[in-house]
C-alpha cells in the first residue's frame, strides 16, 4: 500500500525544525561549513519527502489527510494539526522545498561574504536558523488541512520575513548604521497584520456559516450551496484583504519593495519565489468559494490586474537592481492573482511555479552581481585583491556611505567580467519578459489567453503590463551588463564561487524548460491539479495563437525600445535617466513610486501617531489621570474626609485608634511608614458605611 | 485533622507556614535564608496545587472537593467557611501557585531592603489570592478579596518606585471604592437568600430581573475596577510603574484576574438575565478598552507603562470573550486570563531585568540591545510575539477563540453589535503589533549607540531559569492547549447552559 507514504507529511515541518535546533545547539562548534550543510540538508530532506509524497500521489490522485495532533476543541469547534496531501498542496511543497534547497546552498556561499562585509561573522548561524524556520512555517502553510493551521504558517512566514528583512537590524540598506532595515521589517509585519485581520474575519464568518474550518467541510462537494452568496462574498473579500497583504497587492503592497533590505537570498526565497505566492495558493485552494461568487471574482481579478500594471510602471524607473526586481515581483504576483480571480486557477498556479524559478534566478543573479561589484570595490582578505587587511578596516568609514553596490548606474559592461552570472541572468530576464520557449512565455501566455476569453479590459491591462515587463528587463540587462564599466568597482568585479553559480545554473535550466510542466496540448499540470479541484473548476486552456503572437511581438518591441534608449550609446553614471527627457513628470512619478508611501504617511501613519499621542498624553494623562482623578475625585474626597475627621474622628474614634496603634507599635514599623490620615479616614468611612448598610438591612 | 489537611485548605494556607518561619528569623543578617525559605514555601505550595490537580476530575461540571463548615453566626444568618474548586477556578489557582515562586525568584537581587518583611507580605498575598479563587461563600470571598489589598499595598508602598506612596494609596482606595458596592450586594443576597453559599444561591435562582440588574452593577463595580475596564483604569499605570518587579508580575498576572474571574464566577450564574441584558454594554466597554489601551500604549516612553497600558487592551479581550456568553468566548476568556498572566508577567520580568542593569526604563535610553544581549533579545521577542498573538503561541489560541465566540454571539443572536465588536477587537490585533514591535525595535534593533549600554551583561542563569517555565507554557498552550480546555470545558458548558436557559425564561 502506498498510503503509508502519506504518513510522512508531518516530516515536512519536523525536519527543518530539527535542522534549526541542531544549528542552535552545535552551530558554534561546526563552523560555517557545518552550519550551511546542516541547514541545507534539512531543506534537502524536506524536498525528498515532498518527492516521496509526489510518488505516493501517483497511485492515489485523491490524496490523503494525515491527522497529527489535536489542537483547539471547544464545543462544535474542532481544529487539529492535520496535514493535507493532494496534488495542489504537493505542487507547492515541491516548489518551496526545491527552490528553498537551492537557495540554502547558494546562501551558504553568499552569506560567507555578506557577514564579513557587514562586520559580523557571528550572524552566519542566525541566518540559517531563520531560513530553516521559514521552510518549516511555509510547509505548515502549504500542507495544512484547515484554514486555521494554514493561518499559523501564514503568520509564521510573516515572522520569518520580519526577522530576515531586519537581519542587519543595526543598519540601513546601504550598510551605514541606522534604523531603515528595522523600519522595513516592522512595516512588513504591520502591513501583513492588516491583511491578517481580513484573514481572521474571513475565518470567523466561515466557521459560523459552515460550522467548520476544515477544507473537506468547506470546500467539499456541494458545501457552498448551503451558504448564502452574501456570506460567501463576505468571506472571499475578507480573504482578499489577506491576499493583498501577503501577496503584496494594492493597497498593501508597499512593504514588499522595502523588504529588499534583507539579504539577497531572502529576497529570492521569501519575497519572490515562495512566501509572497501564498495568497495565490490561498485563492486556488479556496477555488470553490471564489467560484461561487461572481462579484468576488471580479474584485480579485481587477485587484490583480491593477497591481500588475501599477507596479510595472514603477519598476521602469528604478535604479536599484533589487528594487526593479521587487516591483517586478509585485507586478507578476498581480498576474497570478488576476488569473486565479478569473477562475484560471491552473494558469495562476502555473505562473506561480515558473515565476518561482526565474525570479529566484534573477534575485540570486542580482545577488551575484552585487557581490561581484562589492568585491571589486572592496576585496576581502584572501580574495586576491590589492587591499590588505589594514586598509579593509578604514574602508568602512570612508567609502561605504558613498558607494552603493546595488545601484545599476555604478555597473555596466559586466557581461565580459562575470560571464557566468551574465548568461544565467539573461536567461532569467528572457523568461520574465515572456520570450517564446522560455518558461515564463507559456505561463504568462496561458493567463493572457484566459483573460482574452474572460474579460477584454483585464486582457489589455495585463498585455500593457507585459510590455512594460519586457521593457524594464531590457533596461536592466543593458544597464548592468552592456556598455562599458562605469565605475572602478565594476571593472574589478569578481565572479562568484561555485556554491553560488551552480544553483544559478540549475535555476536557469528550470527557467528554460519549466514551461514543459504545462505545455499546451499535453498540459500535465492542468490534469494534475484537476485531481484536487475537480472538473468543474479546471479547464485546459487552448493555446491562442493570436494572443501569443501579439504578446511576443510586444515583448520584442519593448526590448528594442530599451536598446534604443539604453544600449545604443554609452550612458554616464551621473547623467539623468534618458527616459526622463521623454516622459518628464510621468517619469518623476514613476521614479518616486507615485508617492504612495508619502500618501500613506500623510493619511494614516502621521494621523495615527498624533491621535495616539493626544490620547495618551492629553486625554488619558492630563485630563483623566491628573485632572479628573487626582484633582476632581481626590480633592472632593479630601474635603469630605476632613469634615468627618475633625468633628467626628478626633473625638471618640481617634482615641481608640491611637490606643490600638500604641499596642501594636512594636511590630508596625512598616505600617507606620505609610500611615497617613488619608487612609485612616478612608477606612473609617468604609467602616461607618458598612455599619449603616447592615443596620438598614437588618432593622428595616 | 481532616479539615486542616483538606487539599484546598493546604493549598491556600500553606504559605502561612513560611510566614511563621520568617517571623522567627532575625531581621537583617539572614536575608538569603529569608529568600530560600519563601522560595521553598512557594514551591511546596505549587506542589500542593499539583496534588489538587491530580485529584480534580474535569468531567464533573460542578464545584468539587467541596468543604463547608459554619463560620460566623449572626442575627440568624450563618456565614460559612465554604471552599471548593471547579473548572473555572482551577486554572487560576494553578496560575497563582505557578507565578508566585517565579516572582519570588525574580527578587533575588532586586529586593535588598528588608527582605524578610517583603517575603512575609508576598506569601500573605498568595494566601489571599488563592482564597479568592476557592471561596464558595460570598462573605468569605469578600474577606479574601479585601485581604489581598493589604500585602499589595505594602509591597507597592515600601518597595516601590519614587512615587510609591501615592500609587499605593490610589491602588488601595480605588479597589476599596468598588468593593463597597459589592459588599452591599453581597449583604442583600445573603439576607434575601438566607445563605451566603454561592452554589446554593445559584441553585435557588429566581431573583427578579429588575433587582438582578442592580446587583449585577454592584458586583461589576468592584470587578470592573479590578480588571480594570475602560474607563476605570486610571489607577493601573501608577500601581504598575511604581510597584517592584515581583509586585507587577503578581498584580498583572493574578490580581487583575480576580476581577475577570469575579464576572465569570458571580455575575454570570447569579444574575443571568442581567448578564444577557447588559452583555452589549460590557462588550462595548471591552472593545473600547481593547482599542484605547492599544492606542495609548504606543506613545509611552516608559517601557513599564507601555506594558501596563497593554494590559488594559488584553483584559478587554478577556471581557469580550466572557460576555459573548458562549462556550468559545468564555473558554477563550479564561484561557486568555492565564495567557495574560504568563505573557505580561514575563514582560514585567523582562522590564525588571533591564531596570536592574540600567536603572532606567526610558525607551530612548536603549536601542541595538540585540547586539549586546542576544539571549535577552530572543527571549523578549518570543514573549512579545506571544503577547501580540502570533499563531502557534499561547496568546493566539486565547484571542482567536474569544473573537470566534464574539462573532458567534452575533451569528446566534442576530445582533450586529457583536459583529462590530469583533471587527474592532480584531483590528486591535493590528494595533498590538504596532506598539509591541515599536517597543521591540526601540529596545533591541537599530544601532547600539548609547555608550551606557555597551557593557551590559546578558541574562544570567537565574534569570533564564525564571523565564524558561513561562516560555514552556507559551509554546505548550500555543501548540497543544487540549489539557487546558479539557479542564474547564464541562464547567463552562454548564455555565453557558445556565445563562442561556435564563434568557429563554425571560422571553
Amino acid at each position: 500500500m502506498q498510503f503509508e507514504l502519506f504518513d510522512l507529511a508531518p516530516l515536512l515541518v519536523i525536519l527543518p525544525v530539527i535542522g534549526l535546533l541542531v544549528n542552535i545547539l552545535i552551530g558554534d562548534r561546526v563552523g560555517e561549513r557545518g552550519i550551511g550543510w546542516i541547514a541545507s540538508l534539512a531543506a534537502g530532506l524536506t524536498f525528498v519527502v515532498s518527492l516521496l509524497l509526489f510518488f505516493a500521489l501517483q497511485g492515489h490522485h485523491e490524496g490523503a489527510t494525515v491527522p497529527f495532533l489535536e489542537w483547539i476543541r471547544i464545543g462544535e469547534f474542532n481544529v487539529g494539526w492535520n496535514f493535507r496531501v493532494d496534488t495542489l498542496s504537493n505542487t507547492m511543497m515541491l516548489v518551496v522545498s526545491g527552490v528553498g534547497t537551492l537557495i540554502h546552498i547558494y546562501a551558504a556561499g553568499y552569506m560567507h561574504y555578506d557577514v564579513r562585509y557587514k562586520g559580523d561573522p557571528h550572524s552566519y548561524k542566525r541566518f540559517f536558523i531563520y531560513l530553516n524556520l521559514f521552510i518549516a512555517a511555509m510547509m505548515i502553510l502549504v500542507s495544512a488541512d484547515n484554514y486555521l493551521m494554514l493561518f499559523v504558517g501564514w503568520e509564521g512566514v510573516g515572522l520569518c520575513s520580519f526577522l530576515l528583512i531586519g537581519f542587519w537590524f543595526t543598519k540601513n540598506p546601504d550598510g551605514t548604521d541606522g534604523h531603515s532595515n528595522s523600519n522595513a521589517a516592522k512595516k512588513a509585519f504591520i502591513a501583513n497584520r492588516v491583511g491578517d485581520f481580513g484573514f481572521l474575519m474571513g475565518m470567523f464568518t466561515m466557521f459560523w456559516a459552515f460550522g467548520s474550518l476544515n477544507f473537506g467541510d468547506v470546500l467539499g462537494h456541494g458545501a457552498v450551496e448551503h451558504v448564502s452568496e452574501g456570506t460567501i462574498l463576505a468571506i472571499t473579500l475578507f480573504f482578499l484583504l489577506g491576499v493583498a497583504g501577503k501577496s503584496a497587492q494594492i493597497p498593501l503592497y508597499v512593504w514588499l519593495p522595502d523588504a529588499m533590505a534583507g539579504p539577497t537570498p531572502v529576497s529570492a526565497l521569501i519575497h519572490a519565489a515562495t512566501m509572497v505566492t501564498a495568497g495565490v495558493y490561498l485563492v486556488a485552494r479556496s477555488a470553490p468559494l471564489f467560484h461561487a461568487s461572481h462579484t468576488a471574482e471580479l474584485f480579485v481579478m481587477f485587484t490583480g490586474a491593477g497591481t500588475a500594471l501599477f507596479a510595472a510602471t514603477i519598476a521602469v524607473a528604478q535604479n536599484d537592481i533589487k528594487k526593479v526586481l521587487a516591483y517586478s515581483t509585485v507586478s507578476q504576483l498581480g498576474f497570478m492573482v488576476a488569473a486565479v480571480g478569473m477562475g484560471a486557477f491552473v494558469a495562476g498556479m502555473f505562473h506561480l511555479v515558473t515565476h518561482a524559478f526565474f525570479k529566484a534566478l534573477l534575485f540570486l543573479g542580482s545577488g551575484s552581481v552585487i557581490l561581484a561589484v562589492e568585491r571589486g570595490h572592496h576585496p576581502l582578505e584572501g580574495d586576491g585583491g590589492h587591499d590588505d587587511h589594514h586598509e579593509d578596516e578604514h574602508h568602512d568609514d570612508d567609502h561605504h556611505e558613498v558607494f552603493d553596490p546595488q545601484d545599476m548606474r555604478n555597473m555596466g559592461g559586466l557581461r565580459k567580467i562575470i560571464p557566468t552570472t551574465y548568461r544565467v541572468y539573461l536567461i532569467g530576464s528572457l523568461a520574465l519578459a515572456g520570450i517564446p520557449i522560455f518558461a515564463g512565455f507559456f505561463s504568462k501566455d496561458e493567463i493572457l489567453a484566459d483573460a482574452f476569453l474572460e474579460s477584454q479590459p483585464v486582457y489589455w491591462i495585463l498585455t500593457v503590463a507585459a510590455f512594460l515587463t519586457a521593457f524594464y528587463m531590457g533596461r536592466q540587462v543593458l544597464m548592468v551588463f552592456f556598455g562599458k564599466p562605469r565605475t572602478h568597482a565594476a571593472e574589478e568585479a569578481k565572479e562568484s564561487p561555485p556554491s553560488m553559480t551552480i544553483p544559478l545554473m540549475i535555476l536557469a535550466f528550470l527557467s528554460i524548460f519549466g514551461g514543459l510542466i504545462n505545455i499546451p496540448v499535453i498540459h500535465p499540470l492542468t490534469d494534475w491539479i484537476e485531481h484536487t479541484l475537480g472538473h468543474d473548476l479546471v479547464h485546459a486552456t487552448k493555446f491562442n495563437w493570436q494572443v501569443a503572437i501579439v504578446s511576443t511581438l510586444l515583448a520584442l518591441i519593448a526590448i528594442g525600445i530599451s536598446w534604443l534608449i539604453y544600449g545604443r550609446k554609452e550612458i554616464d553614471a551621473s547623467q539623468p535617466d534618458p527616459l526622463q527627457r521623454a516622459l518628464g513628470p510621468i517619469f518623476i512619478g514613476m521614479r518616486n513610486k507615485w508617492y504612495v508611501d508619502e500618501i500613506y504617511g500623510f493619511l494614516i501613519i502621521r494621523p495615527y501617531e498624533r491621535l495616539s499621542s493626544f490620547l495618551a498624553h492629553q486625554v488619558d494623562w492630563t485630563f483623566w489621570h491628573d485632572w479628573f482623578h487626582d484633582s476632581g475625585i481626590a480633592a472632593g474626597f479630601r474635603g469630605l474626609a476632613n469634615f468627618l475627621a475633625n468633628p467626628v474622628d478626633l473625638g471618640v474614634i481617634d482615641g481608640i485608634a491611637n490606643g490600638l496603634a500604641r499596642a501594636t507599635k512594636g511590630s508596625a514599623s512598616a505600617l507606620r511608614l505609610l500611615q497617613t490620615g488619608f487612609v485612616r479616614n478612608y477606612a473609617l468611612m468604609v467602616f461607618l458605611g458598612v455599619v449603616a448598610i447592615l443596620s438598614f438591612l437588618i432593622f428595616r | 485533622m481532616d479539615f486542616l489537611f483538606h487539599p484546598l485548605n493546604l493549598v491556600t494556607f500553606f504559605p502561612l507556614v513560611g510566614v511563621l518561619v520568617l517571623l522567627f528569623l532575625g531581621k537583617k543578617e539572614q536575608e538569603n535564608t529569608a529568600r530560600w525559605v519563601s522560595l521553598v514555601t512557594a514551591l511546596i505550595t505549587f506542589g500542593i496545587s499539583m496534588w489538587v490537580l491530580a485529584q480534580f476530575n474535569p468531567d464533573i461540571p460542578f464545584v468539587q472537593m467541596y468543604l463547608e463548615v459554619p463560620w460566623i453566626e449572626f442575627a440568624g444568618w450563618t456565614i460559612h467557611y465554604a471552599m471548593g474548586i471547579d473548572g473555572i477556578s482551577i486554572l487560576l489557582v494553578l496560575l497563582t501557585a505557578f507565578l508566585t515562586p517565579i516572582a519570588i525568584l525574580s527578587t533575588w537581587t532586586a529586593v535588598e531592603d528588608r527582605v524578610r518583611d517583603f517575603m512575609i507580605f508576598f506569601l500573605l498575598l498568595e494566601v489571599g489570592m488563592t482564597g479568592v479563587f476557592l471561596a464558595q461563600d460570598l462573605f468569605l470571598f469578600y474577606v479574601f478579596w479585601e485581604f489581598t489589598l493589604v500585602p499589595m499595598y505594602f509591597l507597592i508602598g515600601i518597595w516601590g518606585g519614587a512615587q510609591r506612596t501615592y500609587a499605593a494609596i490610589k491602588f488601595f482606595l480605588y479597589t476599596m471604592a468598588g468593593s463597597i458596592l459589592m459588599l452591599l450586594a453581597i449583604l442583600w443576597l445573603g439576607i434575601e437568600g438566607g445563605t451566603f453559599v454561592v452554589p446554593d444561591l445559584i441553585l435557588q435562582g429566581g431573583i427578579d430581573p429588575g433587582i438582578q440588574f442592580w446587583l449585577f452593577l454592584a458586583f461589576a463595580a468592584a470587578f470592573a475596577i479590578k480588571v480594570p475596564m475602560w474607563p476605570l483604569h486610571s489607577w493601573l499605570p501608577d500601581a504598575h510603574v511604581q510597584a517592584p518587579t515581583a509586585g507587577s508580575v503578581i498584580l498583572a498576572g493574578v490580581l487583575l484576574k480576580m476581577g475577570t474571574y469575579g464576572f465569570v464566577r458571580f455575575n454570570l450564574p447569579l444574575f443571568p438575565e442581567a448578564a444577557r441584558e447588559l452583555a452589549p454594554l460590557m462588550g462595548f466597554l471591552a472593545v473600547v478598552g481593547i482599542i484605547y489601551g492599544a492606542i495609548v500604549s504606543y506613545p509611552q516612553r516608559d517601557v513599564k507603562k507601555l506594558v501596563a497600558y497593554s494590559s488594559v487592551s488584553h483584559l478587554g479581550f478577556v471581557m469580550l470573550g466572557i460576555f459573548a456568553l458562549n462556550s468559545q468566548g468564555i473558554q477563550g476568556g479564561i484561557l486568555q486570563m492565564v495567557n495574560h498572566g504568563i505573557s505580561t508577567g514575563a514582560l514585567f520580568l523582562i522590564v525588571g531585568f533591564i531596570y536592574e542593569r540600567r536603572h532606567t526604563r526610558e525607551l530612548s535610553e536603549f536601542g541595538g540591545l540585540w547586539k549586546i544581549m542576544p539571549v535577552y533579545a530572543v527571549l523578549t521577542l518570543i514573549v512579545a510575539l506571544s503577547s501580540m498573538g502570533l499563531p502557534g503561541l499561547n496568546g493566539f489560541v486565547g484571542e482567536f477563540t474569544i473573537l470566534l465566540g464574539s462573532w458567534g454571539a452575533g451569528a446566534a443572536g442576530g445582533s450586529y453589535g457583536s459583529y462590530l465588536f469583533t471587527a474592532f477587537a480584531a483590528a486591535g490585533v493590528i494595533l498590538a503589533a504596532i506598539y509591541m514591535l515599536y517597543m521591540f525595535q526601540k529596545m533591541f534593533l537599530g544601532p547600539a549607540d548609547n555608550e551606557k549600554n555597551a557593557n551590559l551583561k546578558d541574562l544570567n542563569w537565574r534569570e533564564i531559569a525564571i523565564l524558561v517555565p513561562l516560555l514552556i507554557l507559551i509554546f505548550w498552550i500555543g501548540l497543544y492547549p487540549k489539557f487546558f480546555f479539557e479542564l474547564m470545558g464541562p464547567t463552562v458548558d454548564q455555565l453557558v447552559d445556565l445563562v442561556n436557559a435564563a434568557s429563554v425564561a425571560v422571553r
